[in-house]
């Protein structure tokens, strides 16, 4: 192993200042461990590193988060409230009872990571960290090593049946200088189904993980909203394995937030499964800036599996948006149905759309495409709807609400989509009011 | 040759033997035989001495040694880049000949009887018709000749070609056609070594001003060393009358080519421009790092072709050419247009990516590219498209085709400045695969940093299709002639950007650089 560069070795260490690992945590101390050594081999993730080119990761790896106030969001209404679901609090990453259910539904076992890792041969051990890092190559992904090691609490799941009622992890942002590591696990065994919902922003800023693992036949839901505070920095990382005729699904909705990057790191291990990984984000940098990164990195390495990579971003007054996918189709993996599309809508001059679509592929038999495009308002769409007297601000949302659109079809549940889209016109009339 | 074996067995069948034979013959590398000739080398290595050397063989001036020794000392604090998807030994760059020049050039031969047979023998057999034969002999006043010039054999020369040659053969230039006709036009053509002594004004304007000395490891290394090239200048309002083009021929074993070629299109200006490259079949792999400089000014127009089909290596992967090539545009003119066509099907690793920096307001970018990759070929190719002036516009079209072990990826960059407003680019780059052993990758960056331009971008990746196979076959086809058919129809649009005696030529070779691919 080559010695970090010295501004890497000085970064990483002044990172990892204020960090400890914690005491009394049992089965994953050993996990702790490995990420720790992982995160130091590595270092902290630096803008000229060709998987951060146009992100700089600065904030995420400073030793301390610039601080962001809360917001007040007693004028939103409650998402996902019109549903029966259970609902799990952390504020500021601090696990709130009161707030929260009970935590006992159904076809599923829930416990939080605080609590389980002071039990011995628990269920989760064999997952925490190990998919996390089993997604550290080909691409190093530093800090999901450093949320592995430092996760100060999160969600362990275990999904035996058919979870009738979603399971909703609610963050609250209430301190301005909250720096929370939650780390989550999810276990779906052959045959069982769940969808999970997260709602909110989970600190000033926030590291957090998910690994999921689908065994055969397995179906996950997972559905995002990301909260719309503004000077938020967030990192967060999902890992999924696939098992055969599983089914993988997940939607991030990202409204406002300084500075955000949400990796998905998918594997197929079992034939014939399916991921669909979608996004929608809309940042207006007029008074906070924005800026959004979207990774995903697909390794197809069995037969006749499909993904579907669907990302959409609506950008103005500076607003940065970036898009690097990867679909990485290894030898034999045949009868691989790869797709891929990155759209932006810029509303001005001054946003930008970075991106960078790839396809690595050895196996003959596949169909994998991608497409990529940006670019403004359609002008004679515009004209059209004001021909029909719809006024101008209004016209403009409409066609951005269309332009969303194709990434919340990939949303299977109408109620939950429907909730997100409402999200998307409260914050256009926000703004326009 | 278990591959002809199959072939005889099939002749029971009432195959015709022409078809065998002609099938056969498809087989191997066509341009990968040698010429027994005296060379005239360097000392093996690299050091300043060594530059100091082929600047002095070129009889450079003072100004032109000094940017080679700037250079220099520029590469050796370099490192090698690591970033594209090739994986190859590293290159012992003490281990070649930077200089190489066939003994008998020494001196310019002044007639016929004065060439080297040898040297006559190797472009007669690279194709080269006769009346060019002469001239790229180096044999003075060839280009006089009367149109009606009889070859060695004493057979008319056939048909008219109006393309003027620029040839290489290793380190030197040999020769350059029609260079009295195009003076008449006030068209430039001559090699960059002649170029540096007679035209050193323009050379001193232009060179590196597209490519800079210290642009990339690859290009700082051959402004160091490189030995000889084309250099170009059509005058403002002279659309050039014939294509040009240059030759290039590495014969020396262990002996690196070093081109520079420079390419200068004045205001209202035209040129297309041929580029050619063949070596024999060696066991060890030999380095070619160019550089080719294009500058495009106001509403001029550079058509620059190229079929690459330097020797790939043996269908073990061993051997064949180290091709890492820095090719640039820069359209620094207003609706000034510079055209990229390649079809790269030779070389073990090819590193190269013709690009255009769009500067002036309304130009723009074309690049059109097929890369054939079979055996154990690597291929890291691409463009960048980089728009910096408004309502410029690119086109690109990427066809990559791998087969065997072969691994073809497409890098690319497009990249909207903020004050390239209405600007527009389309990408379009699609992976061909042939068997489950090679892969294809594609890695493009999209940089959109205004709202007025739209950039649109799509790539796919697939197999031969098996419905098209059935039918051809079912039409009476052999499997082979059948995906040489489906893989033309895949690189149509760029075997059409193509000029026409290029076509020819290109749509041959994707058949050959396919054959033994299937079964």
């Amino acid at each position: 192993m080559m010695a970090l560069p010295k501004v890497k070795h000085d970064a990483t260490e002044a990172r990892l200042e204020g960090l400890f690992l914690p005491e009394g945590v049992g089965w994953t101390a050993a996990a702790r461990q490995d990420a720790l050594a992982r995160l130091r081999a590595q270092g902290v993730p630096h803008r000229r590193d060709e998987y951060w080119r146009f992100t700089d990761p600065a904030r995420l790896t400073a030793a301390a988060p610039r601080p962001a106030a809360p917001m007040d969001l007693s004028d939103e209404a409650v998402l996902h409230d019109e549903i029966d679901r259970l609902k799990i609090v952390f504020r500021d990453g601090v696990f709130d009872a009161g707030a929260s259910d009970d935590l006992a539904v159904e076809g599923c076992e829930i416990v939080r990571l605080a609590e389980a890792q002071k039990t011995d041969l628990h269920w989760a051990r064999d997952i925490y960290g190990a998919l996390e890092a089993q997604g550290q190559t080909p691409v190093d992904r530093p800090l999901a090593a450093l949320n592995t090691a430092f996760a100060q609490d999160g969600v362990l799941i275990r999904v035996t049946g058919r979870v009738p009622r979603p399971v909703e992890i609610v963050y609250r942002h209430e301190d301005d200088t909250s720096d929370p590591i939650l780390h989550h696990v999810v276990r779906i065994e052959p045959g069982a189904e769940l969808t999970l919902l997260e709602t909110g922003t989970a600190g000033a800023r926030f590291n957090t993980a998910l690994e999921v693992d689908i065994a055969d036949d397995g179906r996950f839901h997972h559905l995002r909203d990301q909260g719309r505070n503004h000077l938020r920095q967030a990192a967060t990382h999902s890992f999924a394995r696939l098992g055969a005729r599983s089914v993988f699904k997940s939607f991030t909705l990202t409204l406002n937030g300084a500075l955000t990057r949400n990796e998905n790191v998918i594997a197929f291990t079992g034939n014939d499964a399916q991921a669909h990984v979608a996004g929608a984000a809309i940042g207006d940098g007029r008074e906070d800036p924005f800026h959004h990164d979207d990774t995903v990195f697909i390794t197809h390495d069995a037969v006749n599996c499909e993904s579907r990579q669907v990302f959409k971003k609506v950008l103005k007054n500076g607003a940065v948006g970036v898009f690097q996918g990867k679909i990485l189709v290894k030898k034999g993996a045949q009868k691989t149905d790869g797709y891929q599309i990155s759209q932006s809508l810029l509303l001005d001059d001054d946003s930008q759309f970075l991106a960078k679509p790839e396809l690595e592929i050895y196996a003959d038999d596949v169909a994998c495409s991608h497409g990529s495009t940006t670019g403004a308002i359609d002008e004679e769409a515009l004209f059209y709807l004001r021909s029909r007297g719809v006024p101008e601000p209004r016209a403009q949302d409409l066609l951005v609400l269309a332009f969303l659109a194709e990434a919340l079809l990939e949303i299977e549940d109408d109620t939950i989509a429907e909730g997100l889209r409402q999200r998307i016109e409260d914050w256009l009339d926000r703004r326009a009011g | 040759m278990t591959d002809q074996i199959a072939l005889q067995d099939k002749v029971k069948d009432g195959v015709e033997k022409e078809t065998v034979d002609a099938v056969a013959a498809l087989g191997t590398y066509k341009h990968g035989w040698n010429t027994e000739i005296e060379m005239d080398f360097a000392p093996k290595g690299l050091n300043e001495d060594i530059v100091r050397l082929i600047s002095e063989r070129n009889e450079e001036p003072e100004w032109m040694l000094e940017w080679r020794l700037e250079a220099f000392r520029r590469w050796q604090k370099l490192d090698e880049p690591d970033w594209s998807m090739l994986k190859y030994a590293p290159v012992d760059y003490q281990e070649q000949y930077y200089y190489a020049k066939p003994a008998s050039m020494k001196e310019k031969p002044k007639s016929l009887d004065d060439v080297d047979p040898k040297l006559l023998e190797t472009y007669a057999k690279l194709g080269i018709p006769l009346k060019e034969q002469l001239i790229l002999a180096g044999v003075e006043g060839a280009d006089a000749a009367p149109a009606d010039a009889r070859d060695l054999d004493g057979e008319p020369a056939t048909g008219e070609r109006r393309v003027a040659v620029d040839a290489v053969f290793d380190s030197v230039s040999v020769g350059t056609t029609f260079k009295k006709e195009l003076a008449a036009a006030g068209v430039i053509f001559c090699s960059i070594s002649d170029a540096i002594r007679d035209h050193p004004e323009l050379v001193r304007k232009y060179l590196g001003s597209v490519v800079p000395v210290q642009d990339n490891y690859f290009a700082t290394l051959n402004s160091a060393v490189f030995s000889d090239g084309s250099f170009v200048y059509v005058p403002k309002g002279v659309r050039c009358p014939m294509e040009l083009s240059t030759y290039f021929r590495i014969n020396a074993e262990n002996t690196g080519q070093f081109e520079r070629t420079l390419i200068i299109c004045d205001d209202s200006a035209y040129v297309s421009y041929l580029e050619g490259c063949t070596a024999p079949m060696r066991d060890t792999n030999q380095l070619h790092a160019a550089v080719v400089e294009i500058v495009a000014l106001d509403d001029a127009e550079v058509k620059y072709s190229t079929v690459q089909n330097w020797y790939p290596g043996d269908e073990n992967g061993k051997g064949g050419i180290y091709n890492f090539v820095t090719k640039r545009a820069d359209c620094r003119g207003a609706r000034s247009k510079v055209s990229w066509t390649q079809v790269e099907t030779g070389s073990a690793l090819t590193w190269k990516y013709p690009s255009c920096i769009l500067r002036g307001d309304d130009s723009q970018g074309e690049f059109y590219s097929i890369a054939i990759t079979n055996n154990w070929q690597q291929a890291d190719t691409g463009t960048k498209m980089i728009h910096l002036g408004k309502n410029t516009r690119s086109r690109i079209v990427s066809k990559g085709i791998s087969a065997g072990h072969a691994q073809n990826t497409y890098r690319g960059l497009v990249s909207m400045h903020p004050k390239a407003t209405n600007s527009r680019n389309y990408t379009q780059c699609d992976s061909l695969l042939i068997g489950g052993e090679c892969g294809a990758h594609t890695v493009p960056y999209i940089e959109v940093k205004n709202n007025s331009s739209r950039v649109e971008h799509e790539a796919t990746t697939s197999k031969v299709d098996d419905d098209q196979m059935f039918y051809c076959q079912q039409r009476g086809m052999d499997e082979e002639e059948a995906v040489a058919l489906i893989v033309n129809g895949f690189c149509r649009e760029v075997l059409q950007a193509l000029p026409m005696e290029f076509a020819m030529e290109a749509q041959q070779l994707v058949a050959i650089s396919l054959e033994g691919s299937v079964g």
